[in-house]
């Protein structure tokens, strides 16, 4: 049920005051991005933690791969593979508790997917039957957003509002390294400060936007670095390096809900794949380069990190990949039905009541329809009713 | 400064060619022009339509910009101040509108708001409309916002030779051209090469693309081809439809429309763009005013629907293809007693069922 419908139950508070920043939280990032694998610190993580990040990251390789095959076979018109970029992905789901929300961009279908989301669902705007295939309230996951950056301020509206109601709740948004020039990400960015609302912004730096690398996209000295100037703590993370994004994001998660404020963390990350399917990487990047960015897995640095202290046998690895397995026939076989779609449903939802208009160029389709399902003998009948008049 | 043109015949040229043709005439024949955008560069854009322009004038010439609709044409505004022609891409319709701002509050009323100080000759070029499968955002017709602001010029092309013709009229004019690029035509292929610029219609002039005396149909961009398609059909019935294609919105040719309709007595304007405060009902309102004696029928319109443009596997039921047009030409045969369920227009409505006929020929004809 949404505030709008429970009369009474909004009581706003008023936003904390300006004050002039006395957070200890230091506002530069450190110059080299944060790790913990391969360093000395990795010895204390968590066991149980670096097996559930395993089989996260496993699942979701696999159904990066499982996706894009897909596009192959013409069931999706399209799919932006986060193939390289599964730890963020990861990550930002699960530094979230139930009640936070996150915002997705077009590529982070696998962080809506590991938050819980039906992986179908999740899909249904790549192929192509409807625009948001999954209802945001069920697991608070916004719609996956194509315009680039735009989801940033409803981020921080979304969470500027739960403060006004006194909800602990925090919104995570993510974004792309190319997202960050759009100038939705400054407004975001600024409002979150000046409100201290609780958001954190997580932009994810695969190295190119399209064709487009970062030293065209920006002349700081990192991505993290804009924080800087809205008074906002920036923090710069290895992408690829699963455990230390999620301590840094679910750090920066604590401190907004402890009213802190929102912080902007970049993940340096790469992009594997191509930007889609329909994409031409060689045109803009060299074999090279990718070559030297396979080394430096995300997948494989946990399991390696697994194995080096012995924290899984040959069994263990096995049965992980099975229920990936698993994971991706379940999701090839339901995608290979063919969606159930009604034309007549292009109607419902435009307004919450039909108009005259609506109501006129239904009946037009609905004639087409039947006057179709007559001519090839299907049983077509014109469509259902529509909900919403 | 010659464009260098090999006269060597006709060969079979997609629009997306012409449309790099032009580019690279335009950049070589004049060093103002400038090429900006996202992935313009390395990539050749999305749809490859600056493919090698980058190479042949350099990064200066033609530029990857940070990823930021409202910096591009913000910038190529203060580039325009200069001295420069810049030619900015969005790289789809719906991309273009974090732009709207610069569009609408400058780029367009800069000329005026200067008494002509600063005249703005920027080209927008945008890649718009449907039937290409794309995902939500990736299919919007705008037309009719970019109508409705003054001090824009609006041009479409739907054929080969005027992809290039009218994007070099629309980068060698002093004002701001928003140049809309039917994608789903990009691969649509004719034997062409390129001629003098002048040698095609300019700005502000439609074509009549076929010759008819029953009715016409006006169009432009990605529905000229649904038009002749449905023209040709209509012979079968009896139908003898013009076709006209407008090129450009904005100034809209009004003579060639109305001396059209004055011949068939009969109009349908065909668009994807929604109906309601769609370019349609621009066009029905100055036929009725200026065409009003000749008129045998109200002026129909056959459009999108009203609605948000719909996911890729249902936008076959939302865009106007040759049946629909086929049955709004049926209803040409206006009776005086004719009524509407909920009048208030005409547009996208029909006898699915299509009782086709020719005025005069079957009973009830006036
Ligand atoms: C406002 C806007 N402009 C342009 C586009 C077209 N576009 C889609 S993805 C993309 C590149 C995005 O790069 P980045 O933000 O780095 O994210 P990534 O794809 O690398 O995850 C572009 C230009 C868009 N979706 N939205």
């Amino acid at each position: 049920m949404t505030v709008l419908e429970q009369p009474g139950a909004y009581r706003p508070t008023p936003p904390p005051a300006w004050q002039p920043r006395t957070d200890p939280a230091p506002l530069l990032p450190d110059e080299e991005p944060y790790r913990l694998l391969g360093t000395p610190a990795a010895d204390a993580l968590d066991p149980e933690l670096l097996r559930l990040l395993h089989g996260h990251l496993v699942r979701g390789r696999r159904y990066n791969t499982q996706a894009t095959a897909l596009t192959r076979q013409g069931r999706l018109a399209v799919y932006p593979s986060s193939t390289g970029q599964e730890a963020c992905e990861v990550a930002a789901a699960l530094a979230l508790e139930e009640r936070d929300w996150l915002f997705p961009s077009y590529r982070d279908t696998l962080a809506a997917v590991a938050r819980g989301l039906d992986p179908v669902q999740a899909l249904t705007l790549l192929r192509g039957d409807w625009h948001t295939g999954y209802d945001p309230h069920e697991h608070r996951v916004a719609p996956l957003a194509t315009p680039l950056a735009t989801q940033l301020p409803h981020a921080v509206g979304l969470a500027h509002a739960a403060r006004l109601k006194g909800d602990d709740v925090v919104a995570l948004a993510m974004v792309g390294d190319g997202g960050t020039s759009e100038g939705d990400f400054h407004e975001a960015l600024n409002f979150a400060a000046v409100w201290r609302a609780p958001v954190v912004f997580l932009v994810q730096n695969n190295g190119f936007a399209i064709s487009v690398p970062l030293s065209k996209q920006t002349a700081a000295p990192s991505l993290a670095h804009k924080a800087v100037g809205y008074g906002v703590p920036g923090r710069l993370v290895d992408g690829n390096d699963a455990p230390a994004v999620l301590e840094v994001l679910t750090e920066a998660v604590r401190r907004a809900r402890a009213g802190g404020g929102p912080t902007l963390v970049e993940a340096v990350t790469y992009r594997l794949d191509a930007h889609t399917n329909a994409d031409d990487a060689t045109r803009y990047r060299s074999d090279a380069e990718v070559t030297a960015w396979r080394s430096h897995d995300p997948v494989e640095l946990v399991e390696r990190e697994l194995v080096r202290r012995d924290l899984v046998d040959a069994d263990g690895l096995a049965a992980v990949r099975e229920a990936a397995e698993r994971m991706a026939a379940g999701l090839r076989e339901r995608m290979n039905e063919d969606p159930d779609l009604d034309p007549m449903e292009l109607f419902d939802h435009v307004y919450a009541r039909r108009t005259a208009r609506l109501r006129e160029q239904a009946e037009l389709l609905r004639a087409e329809l039947a006057a179709a399902g007559a001519a090839d003998g299907s049983a077509h009948g014109g469509g259902r009713e529509g909900t919403d008049r | 400064m010659t464009t260098a043109v090999a006269a060597t015949g006709r060969k079979p040229a997609t629009m997306s060619q012409a449309l790099n043709r032009a580019l690279r005439d335009a950049m070589a024949d004049d060093p103002a022009v400038h090429v900006l955008g996202e992935d313009v560069g390395t990539l050749g854009g999305v749809f490859r339509i600056t493919d090698g322009l980058a190479k042949e004038f350099g990064e200066d010439r033609c530029t990857d910009t940070p990823l930021a609709e409202a910096g591009i044409l913000g910038t190529a505004v203060g580039m325009a101040m200069y001295g420069l022609r810049p030619v900015v891409e969005m790289q789809f319709d719906a991309f273009a509108y974090p732009a709207l701002e610069q569009l609408i509050s400058h780029v367009s009323r800069m000329r005026n708001r200067t008494r002509g100080a600063l005249p703005m000759p920027i080209t927008v070029r945008v890649p718009y409309g449907g039937g290409i499968g794309g995902v939500e955002h990736h299919s919007d017709s705008s037309e009719a916002l970019y109508m409705a602001t003054p001090g824009l010029h609006v041009v479409t092309p739907a054929t080969v030779a005027d992809a290039y013709g009218l994007l070099r009229a629309a980068i060698a004019s002093d004002d701001p051209v928003v140049f809309l690029e039917p994608k789903r035509l990009y691969w649509s292929k004719a034997d062409w090469e390129p001629g003098r610029p002048e040698e095609v219609p300019g700005i502000g002039t439609a074509v009549v693309r076929r010759r008819g005396t029953s009715a016409t149909l006006i169009t432009y961009g990605p529905s000229l081809p649904v038009c002749l398609e449905a023209a040709e059909a209509a012979t079968a019935e009896g139908w003898d439809l013009e076709v006209v294609d407008l090129r450009s919105l904005v100034p809209l040719d009004e003579e060639t429309v109305c001396a059209s309709v004055r011949r068939t007595g009969r109009a349908v304007v065909v668009h994807e763009a929604t109906g309601f405060g769609g370019p349609g009902g621009e066009l029905a309102a100055r036929i009725t005013e200026r065409c009003f004696h000749h008129l045998e029928a109200p002026v129909l319109r056959v459009t999108g629907f009203d609605i948000p443009y719909p996911p890729p596997m249902l936008e076959k039921h939302h865009l106007p293809g040759v049946d629909r047009v086929l049955d709004a030409v049926a209803r040409l045969q206006w009776e005086a007693d004719w009524t509407s369920p909920g009048s208030d227009s005409g547009d996208s409505r029909g006898s699915a069922s299509g009782a086709r006929g020719v005025p005069g020929t079957q009973g009830g004809a006036r």
